[in-house]
């Protein structure tokens, strides 16, 4: 895939037009996770309705990488069941943007762990309902 | 991308000036001796060697015999620092320094401490100015270099060298200061600086790369990084870069008559963008000084954003900038810099430095205040920091 600076065309598409940016209006389960090496911050929130993910939105605070990687991990998961979403590893993530440079491999960890942490939150609130 | 690229990057590397260009290349085609050789052809190319080290003496105030030509700034500094502790450590075993140095001054401090050598990293003020009174409380009798920067290469604060300069001199501690940012865009008489070393880059004033000088003010006992031949007075072994020594000496001649009308005319240009910035983009700040400041830098922090995206955003439009200073760009910490002004992590995390150049105009200012509020309100309008109600 072509190179234009640090990163291929498919991360500079999702970074300069992300899927799914944003909050949604009535979550029922939001995630947050911080990236322990560089400090950068990303949120998912999610509509799961019969353990589907109807709607998914994000809103990250980092690079490039960080932005390409949220944009796609909620169109992995978007219509996907929760165990499905579950099963999208970071790895996966960075496979379907084309690849990330090793240094930012990293950034791809903040989207798989906030939608865990967003699946978490939709179980922690059913549970307590 | 069809418009115009804007390049405002100048403290990472200027592009060469066509006359410099012009200048250097006789001496890539036909004059191509060894200038240390006795036949003609050596003293041709000693002649062109010797012309240019007269001018770029004269420029800041030094003897010819006192500068040494290096393969830059990054050289300059370790030769210096390096090579002074070396030829008086028998004196004593302590070096102040700052924490807002260059990583060629600070890696290489941090060297000599694996050395044996103990190392002082005295703080800055939120403007990033070094307090002289900090550096005559860090004075022990083991000291034996003070090396502080000219002008900071992220902020671009200026940092008060002759006063520093004064406090060296009256305990006769060697000092030193990287000038290669300020070099050919602020004048600099070293007797007045009060410096006995002093670093600079031909590549940051429109000269070529892969050259730079080491001002040893004559007197100062130095011992030589490079071994070898007996060139530069056997103080730097290696045959001379004829062609980069010439091409630095005419970019120097170009900063002498331009200079002074460049920098107040970058620093009206700088004025119009850090304003600019400011009144378009809320949650913003300058950072560095507001006065005591390189004519060409602006570096601006954009809350609630990271910088790497703002810095692609300007580069998909054609405008080329940096976030923290180049050469530190694929690391991941915040800048030393930022830092030691007490920027916190998030809001260093979102700053750009813009540099200007002699070929920046009034309207690649215009227009990067015409697209900078939209790519940070784009971002803001993805963050997870911004405030509701912020994102305006
Ligand atoms: S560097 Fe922080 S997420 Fe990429």
């Amino acid at each position: 895939m072509r190179q234009t600076g640090p990163y291929n065309e498919k991360v500079m598409d999702h970074f300069r037009n992300p899927r799914n940016a944003g909050e949604l209006e009535n979550p029922n389960g939001i995630g947050t996770a911080g990236n322990p090496v560089c400090g950068d911050i990303m949120e998912i929130s999610i509509r799961i309705e019969d353990e589907v993910i109807k709607d998914v939105r994000f809103r990250t605070f980092g690079c490039g990488a960080a932005i390409a990687t949220s944009s796609m991990v909620t169109e992995l998961v978007k219509n996907k069941t929760i165990d499905e979403a579950l099963a999208v590893s970071n790895r996966a993530v960075a496979e379907a943007l084309g690849g990330l440079p090793p240094v930012k491999m990293h950034c791809s960890v903040l989207a798989e762990e906030a939608l865990r942490s967003a699946i978490d939150d939709f179980r922690r609130r059913q549970g307590n309902s | 991308m069809n418009m115009k690229p804007i390049y405002l990057d100048h403290a990472a590397t200027t592009p060469t000036a066509p006359e410099v260009v012009q200048a250097m290349l006789p001496y890539l085609e036909g004059t191509y001796g060894n200038a240390s050789s006795l036949h003609s052809f050596g003293r041709e190319a000693k002649a062109a060697v010797e012309t240019a080290r007269g001018r770029i003496a004269s420029f800041m105030h030094a003897r010819p015999e006192e500068i040494v030509f290096t393969s830059g700034g990054t050289e300059s500094d370790n030769f210096i620092i390096k090579g002074i502790a070396l030829s008086r450590k028998d004196r004593g075993n302590h070096i102040i320094t700052s924490s807002i140095e260059h990583h060629a001054v600070l890696e290489t401090c941090d060297f000599l401490r694996k050395q044996g050598f103990s190392v002082s990293f005295l703080p800055v003020d939120s403007n990033g100015l070094v307090n002289p009174d900090d550096v005559k409380k860090a004075m022990t009798n083991k000291t034996i270099l003070i090396t502080v920067m000219h002008g900071n290469n992220e902020i671009g604060t200026i940092e008060p060298i002759a006063e520093i300069g004064s406090i060296a001199r009256e305990h006769g501690v060697a000092f030193h200061t990287d000038a290669v940012q300020t070099f050919g865009h602020v004048p600099i008489d070293v007797d007045e600086l009060k410096v006995d070393c002093l670093s600079a880059s031909a590549h940051k004033l429109h000269g070529p790369k892969g050259v730079g000088l080491a001002y040893i003010r004559a007197g100062t006992k130095i011992t030589p990084l490079l071994h070898g031949g007996d060139q530069e007075k056997r103080r730097r072994a290696s045959t001379l870069n004829v062609p980069g020594i010439v091409g630095f000496g005419r970019a120097v001649d170009l900063a002498g008559t331009e200079m002074h009308t460049e920098s107040s005319r970058q620093s009206a240009l700088r004025d119009r963008l850090m304003e600019g910035l400011l009144a378009e983009i809320n949650d913003t700040r300058i950072n560095g000084h507001p006065i005591r400041r390189l004519p060409n830098n602006a570096n601006l922090s954009f809350a609630f954003v990271e910088g790497e995206g703002l810095l692609l955003s300007l580069d998909m439009e054609g405008i080329a900038v940096s976030t923290g200073s180049a050469c530190t760009s694929s690391s991941l910490e915040p800048s030393h810099v930022l830092s030691a002004i007490g920027v916190p992590v998030e809001l260093a995390h979102g700053s750009l430095r813009f540099t200007l150049g002699r070929d920046t105009t009034r309207e690649d200012i215009e227009r990067v205040l015409r697209v900078m509020p939209g790519i940070v309100h784009r971002l803001r309008a993805m963050s997870p920091l911004a405030r509701k109600g912020a994102v305006s």
